[in-house]
């Protein structure tokens, strides 16, 4: 439930502008006169430093603002006493700053995840990682970049077009079974942010980008992505999970629209002997 | 010698003492009185600016792209503009310089600002704008976004620079004359941009390739890399006598110089499709993917890393 309220505040974050700012996550305040960012998000919970729990990898500088990657690496391991539930990624100065939630289990073995984000402005980036316990543990990461999120989508638009809503699963070469196994969903669309500009007629294309990303092996889900426009086109999220038998990985996707995009892949993991 | 010669001549010198006055400078706030852009005639009627490898400041107008233009017997045809409308304003006086006839066709390769920016400077010549199919298209996706990086960049040097959008689309290949001079234009499939259009110039022998052709400059992938190789390997069968690239020196050896951009793009091909295979993250291959080639380049290691990215989520759709 978490999940949907933080998803339902983002247009209210974007009506505000609020900040995650510094101080208030610091010092744990409010952010002057408006409400901040931490506190919509997490109200006055307390937020723990997340060193030996979690870190975020990002780069100093953005080779591409509209295609940055950044790595939540988990630092526990899944398990089912104690495991990371969620991990909410947010871009303090994006116009939406919720990047996308993570919902994940004891099923993925480790809770890291890699994915792409737009960055709009030279802002923190910060992951804040929920553990099954309800602590909540913070690490960030100052990136320089910006024009992110109205940069212009799409490289060779006709191909991009064509391909949309397909989606790709990789999987790491020969996975075991009971050992956490590397796994990327790719999602071939535009995820129009709603800030990229028609100059011709001085509109604003319409946002349009993919809200949520499902992955179920063997009928439990190991994955769940609620994204927003920050999620930079073509979504690609790389996670983890335990294969304990031979099953299908499928994901669904929806988007704003209501389209649903689906697919399906056989797994056969090798025992471990 | 004529008084006409002499005409010449003098324009000649002064025109000389002008550009070496000039090139480096920022043109002055008019553009009505900017100081020619400093061409070169590489054929008989075939003039070209070569942009320096840097990025757009207002030193340089954001002219860091070639550009040119070809003079036929009845009219002028302008091949890209430049990176804004003054550095636009000091091609025309270029093409003032050297001939009085009507400027009939303003010619963009592609999208890229420093290609485009300058065509208002044009606009009071009333020329045909032409463009690639796709160049309308790419001028709407990101039109707004180039001219909030030029003003950043630019400053007040960026004044009077506005998008204007092609008038006449090349939908696969158009032949326009100059008055017993045609020119063959091509659209490619996407490659450098997905909207690249080269200009041959049959009377020389003459392609102007666009960015399909980076020398000297870390060439900048921002289509397809696949179709890239496939347009170079078009353009090498040609056989043109001169080739004017879209950065970098005209080259005098072409096939030396499609050499060396082909060896960049494909160790790129080669590396990244490794890296995918191999299940890295984009990350893990920004680090390692084309580093061997970054003596060889101007500005590598401001695009390289780029051309990583933007390449790697081209080939993990294989």
């Amino acid at each position: 439930m978490e999940v949907r309220a933080s998803h339902l505040m983002m247009p209210v974050l974007f009506l505000l502008g609020v900040s995650f700012s510094d101080s208030a996550l610091a010092e744990n305040t409010t952010d002057g006169q408006r409400p901040g960012l931490k506190e919509i998000l997490f109200g006055d919970r307390e937020i723990l430093d997340g060193a030996g729990v979690l870190e975020l990898e990002a780069p100093k500088r953005a080779q591409d603002a509209a295609i940055v990657p950044v790595t939540v690496r988990a630092l526990i391991p899944q398990a089912p006493e104690r495991y990371i539930k969620t991990i909410t990624l947010i871009v303090d100065r994006n116009p939406v700053p919720v990047a996308g939630v993570f919902n994940m289990s004891p099923d993925n073995g480790l809770a890291t995840i890699s994915t792409r984000i737009r960055v709009d402005a030279y802002t923190d980036v910060r992951a804040v990682a929920e553990t099954s316990d309800g602590t909540l543990y913070h690490a960030s990461r100052f990136v320089k970049a910006a024009g992110g999120c109205s940069a212009p989508a799409m490289k060779d638009q006709d191909t991009a077009l064509a391909r949309m809503g397909r989606l790709k699963l990789r999987l790491e070469e020969r996975p075991i079974v009971g050992a956490p196994v590397k796994a990327q969903i790719l999602v071939s669309h535009p995820n129009y942010s709603g800030l990229q500009m028609d100059q011709l007629t001085r509109h604003y294309i319409p946002a349009h980008y993919v809200q949520s990303i499902k992955v179920m092996y063997d009928g439990r889900q190991i994955l769940a992505v609620e994204g927003d426009i920050s999620l930079s086109e073509n979504p690609s999220v790389h996670f983890y999970f335990v294969p304990q038998s031979a099953g299908d990985i499928t994901a669904e996707v929806i988007d704003t629209e209501g389209n649903v995009f689906t697919g399906a892949w056989p797994v056969t993991p090798q025992s471990d002997t | 010698m004529t008084l006409r010669s002499f005409t010449l001549l003098g324009r000649w010198v002064m025109g000389i003492t002008l550009w070496i006055a000039a090139d480096g400078m920022a043109a002055s706030a008019d553009t009505t009185s900017a100081v020619p852009m400093p061409v070169r005639t590489i054929a008989p009627g075939v003039y070209v600016y070569v942009g320096r490898h840097e990025e757009a400041t207002p030193h340089n107008l954001g002219a860091t792209g070639n550009m040119g233009f070809i003079v036929g017997g009845e009219s002028v045809a302008v091949v890209d503009t430049g990176g804004s409308a003054r550095a636009g304003a000091r091609l025309r006086e270029a093409v003032r310089a050297v001939t009085h006839l009507p400027i009939r066709f303003v010619i963009n390769t592609h999208v890229h600002p420093d290609h485009v920016m300058g065509n208002a400077a044009f606009a009071g010549d009333e020329p045909e704008f032409i463009g690639h199919r796709n160049l309308q298209r790419a001028l709407v996706a990101r039109g707004e976004y180039y001219l909030e990086r030029l003003r950043e960049s630019l400053g007040a040097a960026a004044a009077g620079t506005r998008i204007i959008p092609p008038t006449r689309i090349v939908d696969t290949e158009v032949t326009i004359d100059l008055g017993g001079r045609e020119l063959n234009l091509v659209a490619h499939p996407a490659a450098h941009t997905d909207n690249d259009l080269t200009v041959f110039d049959a009377a020389t022998g003459t392609l102007w390739t666009g960015d399909l052709l980076f020398v000297e400059r870390i060439p900048v992938v921002d289509g397809s890399l696949k179709g890239w190789l496939e347009g170079t390997a078009r353009l090498r069968a040609t056989g043109a006598a001169h080739v004017v690239p879209g950065h970098g020196h005209p080259p005098p050896d072409a096939l030396a110089a499609f050499d060396a951009q082909d060896g960049y793009l494909r160790k790129l091909l080669t590396e990244i499709r490794i890296s995918i295979a191999r299940g890295e993250s984009i990350e893990h291959a920004v680090a390692s993917v084309g580093r061997s080639e970054a003596e060889k380049w101007a500005l590598f290691e401001d695009y390289n890393a780029r051309n990583v990215v933007t390449a790697f989520t081209e080939l993990e759709w294989e």
